[in-house]
């Protein structure tokens, strides 16, 4: 018996193996292709695409894609331009985004409810619609900036930072957390006559880890990954342009696609940087918010 | 220290009036007790002591002073709660020096209060702990050194001990009743537990539907209750009650009968019973005991239910003519389910009640 039972374990086992092999080769397939395909002439990449082999790197190997993706475009200032507005967005937005939610959550005043209704509305507008109107609005904003007052936010980094700070998505992500934090505790802090500013920053802040961390991943991935449609309406020079527009630059009559996959490769790569050294905080985040992202 | 004022204090969330206009004065260094049960507001009063709640109407003093729009931080008051509420990020000892570090009290004199709170909390050895990494009766005296070190002119307990096991619960409750004796310090402390209360307590205030029942010292409450209420919730095993009719009024006091009850003369004692024709009649458990069966007087019946606690028997009993009724017999009496019992009382230990 013992040894019947014992077997069915390995054999369950192995099956369980199998299965998750199988789908993480799945996932890791389009992924191979990329940088397998960045290696590739475009005349050999696009004939072994109807075989096995365009997830090898078989053939005439190279890394010609990447010197002439790197002649084509200024990568580097692309890359530069995605991480530091992704990085600024998401601080700026984590603090202001949290301050809003705790404001939410934990003050007593008027329209309060009604405001986080509407502020939580606007997940269901899709950006496509306010598009042209939020671009006829930053074309004449003021900015104080070192040569005086100047009209127009185009072509700048904050026109991609500041209208993405404050997110529905992730007030609510904080609203849901707080709401879970024991109440006790913000209570406590007052009757020691902590000030909401001191309860926010010794108490709730400490004890968010969790939610800032998923709130970060989420919207890092959305900023590095999804920034297309509006900094291609409001960045005209290339000194400012983020990754996805300047894929771009390799769409042209004659679509190069060994410098295409190279040029996705060199961006993902900070991506998959972040989510290695993120593995564990990914996960649970996405564990816990059931939110995909 | 100051003293606690509460005049005409009424709370309503919307529509709902929780707290229907309570009176009370509690003296600078008086330990007084609100007990009452689940939903009767006791907590709710705290709370609008703390400044947590606000109060919709009447007023609200602390030390002289009418604190009722001042932010609890400025109240003067130090809170412990049921679930502790203790920072789990900070060790005890910043937990415990949290006020101080928000008041921006110098390090050195914030150690030597921390310390100080410690020592007389006999928690040294856990200064640089945890949370996570203490038993509930650790946390709880966290919580308490929290509120030590601020000086506070007021303590107010939200049912402060309700978490821990029935051991720790009571050395934690004679360590509160020590604290007050050493602190001299007013304490307001809401319980549903009535041992805390009568044994911690210079004054108990026992609140039904947010309307105080009856004010006054522990054995006031237990041997003059001013209600049925009052009667029935203080006191284990709960007092017994029957309908009995008034059948006669004279100068020695009132004769009252039922159907189980042969007529009996309960000394007036300064009561007014002369509104009454029916009433409720109050006999204490403990103030029963067993009379030789066929007795004049005596309620007969059989034993329904018996709990031997060692010290103390408490007997539950089917009266033989309707009814049942609860004995606390002192010392263990072993005693057969269905056999007859007869209890004897004294009159002059009974209650009577307006009929409700």
């Amino acid at each position: 018996m013992a040894t019947i039972s014992r077997d069915n374990r390995g054999l369950r086992l192995a099956v369980r193996y199998l299965v998750l092999v199988l789908v993480a080769l799945v996932f890791a397939f389009p992924l191979v292709f990329m940088i397998v395909s960045s290696l590739k002439p475009t005349a050999q990449l696009l004939s072994d695409t109807s075989s096995l082999r365009a997830f090898l790197p078989v053939g005439d190997i190279s890394l010609s894609n990447y010197t002439a993706a790197f002649q084509r475009a200024p990568i580097g200032r692309f890359v530069l331009n995605s991480v530091f507005v992704t990085v600024v967005t998401v601080t700026a937005s984590l603090f202001l985004c949290s301050l809003a939610a705790f404001s939410f959550t934990y003050l007593k005043w008027r329209g309060n409810g009604l405001l986080l209704s509407i502020a939580l509305a606007t997940l269901i507008v899709p950006f496509e619609t306010i598009a042209i109107p939020l671009l006829l609005f930053v074309s004449r904003l003021p900015w104080l900036g070192l040569d005086g007052i100047e009209y127009g936010w185009l072509n700048t980094y904050r026109v991609q930072i500041i209208p993405w700070i404050a997110d529905a998505l992730t007030i609510f992500l904080f609203v849901q957390y707080f709401k879970d934090l024991p109440r006790e505790l913000i209570e406590a802090a007052r009757a020691e006559g902590a000030s909401w500013w001191q309860i926010y920053r010794r108490v709730v802040m400490p004890l968010s880890g969790p939610v800032l961390a998923t709130a970060a991943i989420l919207k890092s991935l959305k900023m590095y990954n999804e920034q297309y449609l509006w900094p291609l309406i409001v960045v005209q020079d290339e000194a400012h342009r983020p990754i996805m527009v300047g894929l771009g630059y390799f769409f042209q009559l004659n679509v190069a696609w060994g410098e295409v996959m190279a040029y996705l490769s060199v961006i993902t790569l900070p991506v998959l940087a972040f989510y290695l050294v993120l593995q564990r905080a990914f996960i649970a985040s996405i564990a816990s918010t059931g939110v995909k992202g | 220290m100051a003293d606690v004022s509460l005049k005409e204090v009424r709370k309503s969330y919307g529509k709902v009036e929780v707290i229907k206009g309570v009176d009370l004065d509690i003296e600078d260094g008086e330990f007084v007790v609100f007990v009452g049960p689940s939903g009767c507001g006791k907590s709710t009063l705290l709370r609008m002591i703390a400044g947590l709640e606000d109060i919709t109407s009447g007023t609200l003093e602390i030390g002289g002073r009418i604190v009722n729009e001042v932010q609890p931080k400025d109240r003067g008051i130090a809170m412990v709660f049921q679930t502790y509420a203790i920072f789990p990020h900070m060790s005890v000892r910043e937990n415990v020096g949290f006020g101080l570090t928000i008041a921006g009290v110098a390090k050195e004199e914030k150690e030597r209060k921390v310390m100080e709170a410690a020592r007389i909390l006999q928690m040294e050895h856990l200064l640089d702990r945890r949370p996570s990494q203490l038993s509930g009766g650790q946390r709880q005296r966290v919580a308490i050194g929290r509120a030590i070190v601020r000086d506070p002119s007021v303590f107010l307990f939200d049912e402060p001990l309700s978490n821990l096991d029935a051991a720790l619960r009571m050395d934690m409750r004679m360590e509160i009743g020590k604290l007050h004796k050493q602190l001299d310090a007013t304490m307001v402390y809401v319980t549903h537990d009535q041992v805390e209360a009568m044994t911690l307590a210079d004054k108990i205030v026992v609140l039904r539907d947010g309307i105080v029942q009856q004010i006054g010292a522990p054995m006031e409450l237990y041997h003059n209750p001013a209600n049925l209420f009052v009667a029935g919730f203080i006191g284990s095993p709960s007092m017994n009650f029957m309908d009995v009719d008034v059948v006669e009024r004279s100068a020695e006091g009132v004769t009252v009968q039922a159907p189980a009850l042969d007529p009996v003369t309960l000394p007036a004692a300064g009561r007014d019973y002369a509104s009454m024709a029916k009433a409720k009649l109050g006999i204490r458990p403990q103030y029963l005991s067993v009379s030789k069966n066929g007795a004049a007087g005596a309620l007969h019946g059989t034993v329904a239910l018996v709990e031997r606690l060692g010290t103390e028997t408490v007997v539950n009993v089917e009266l033989t003519r309707g009814g049942r009724i609860v004995a606390a017999l002192s010392e263990d009496r072993p005693l057969d389910l269905g056999s007859q019992i007869a209890l004897g009382f004294d009159p002059a230990r009974a209650h009577l009640f307006e009929a409700t």
